[in-house]
């Protein structure tokens, strides 16, 4: 499933207000999750979880670690849905 | 070799088995879920703390499985267990322990620093809840017709000392001791307590252990039959045989699932 960065983004932002409580419009390409949004790794577990299944990709825990900014994030399910 | 999904039996055909521990699908309880199912077991899932998450992962499984609150250190769920499994299924032929923590302050050097709060706290979630679900549990495998039940828990070889693993490998020395008095305990009703003693898994618990990647290469270049860090169906395959009918005089033992680390010196 192809997907362009901004569907992504507000893809994003819409699991990331299901599972950590943050409101869709803090969630900037620019910012971290753990430091500006207060995500922690459990969270992040399933915030990975949800969008493997909403975009159709495959994240492998390896890959998760480096996944520091909402950008990281984008960037990786843009790549891996194309 | 490869074990390909595809080998799918009828071992466990018709034992209803309650999985613990699953948070994610790298989580050993996962893999025992997805094979027991693909061997014809109906499971069932508890899960802790973040629900929504395992609601998720249960998805994931070539059933789906209902997934049941458990934290194995609250006496309400606890008592509220057999209640809430007979929702799913009327008995238990399997119970599947994959429960353990470790306060930050029990692992990763501190050894000779921790706190007996925290000691207590990895001996009753590791070792001590395995007495409680199996007590648990113990009215719905008595509910299977004498069919007797087997219970299994995932251990990590408290034989010897390991880096950082500290208190929690006193924890699973607490765990095959436990195991061996419920052996003892149960044995009349023809239940059977059981432990497999894994290789490293990189799961999520691992990622909490401080120095878990220095097990990286070392037990794969030790092990006669190597191993994969990656890879928990060997451990899980380990817990379905003893699920099974196969180890019908086997109690009390722990078999280690650990490309046969356990028995190199050096």
């Amino acid at each position: 499933m192809a997907a362009s960065q901004e569907e992504v983004l507000t893809g994003l932002a819409d699991i990331v207000n299901e599972i950590a409580g943050v409101p869709q419009d803090e969630v900037e390409l620019d910012k971290s999750f753990i430091d500006d949004l207060d995500v922690d790794s459990l969270s992040m577990v399933e915030v990975v979880v949800a969008a493997e299944e909403k975009f159709e990709v495959k994240i492998p825990d390896d890959d998760v670690k480096g996944l520091k900014t909402v950008r990281d994030a984008v960037d990786y399910i843009v790549k891996a849905a194309a | 070799m490869e074990w390909g999904t595809e080998l799918m039996g009828d071992l466990l055909a018709g034992k209803r088995i309650l999985v613990t521990g699953v948070i994610t699908d790298a989580s050993i309880g996962f893999q025992v879920a997805k094979r027991a199912q693909e061997e014809g077991a109906e499971v069932v899932l508890t899960g802790f703390g973040r629900l929504s998450l395992v609601n998720r992962i249960a998805n994931r499984l070539p059933k789906p499985a209902p997934v049941i609150e458990l934290d194995a250190t609250n006496p309400e769920h606890l008592a509220a267990l057999a209640d809430n499994v007979r929702a799913h299924v009327p008995a238990l032929d399997g119970v599947v322990h994959s429960i353990a923590f470790g306060p930050k302050d029990a692992l990763g050097g501190n050894f000779l620093n921790t706190e007996w709060s925290d000691v207590a706290t990895a001996v009753e979630v590791s070792a001590y809840s395995l007495k409680s679900l199996t007590m648990a549990c113990l009215p719905l495998i008595e509910a299977n017709k004498g069919r007797g039940g087997s219970v299994v828990g995932l251990d990590f070889d408290a034989q010897v000392a390991w880096p950082g693993y500290d208190w929690m490998g006193v924890a699973k020395a607490a765990l095959e001791s436990t195991s061996r008095y419920l052996a003892k305990y149960l044995g009349e009703k023809n239940i059977r307590v059981n432990l497999i003693s894994s290789g490293p898994v990189k799961t999520m618990a691992a990622n909490s252990i401080p120095g878990f990647e220095k097990f990286e290469g070392v037990w794969n270049e030790k092990a006669p039959l190597g191993w994969d860090l990656r890879d928990s169906d060997p451990a899980a395959r380990g817990v379905c045989a003893l699920l099974s009918d196969w180890f019908p005089k086997t109690t009390g033992e722990v078999i280690h699932v650990d490309g046969g680390l356990h028995a190199i010196g050096a």
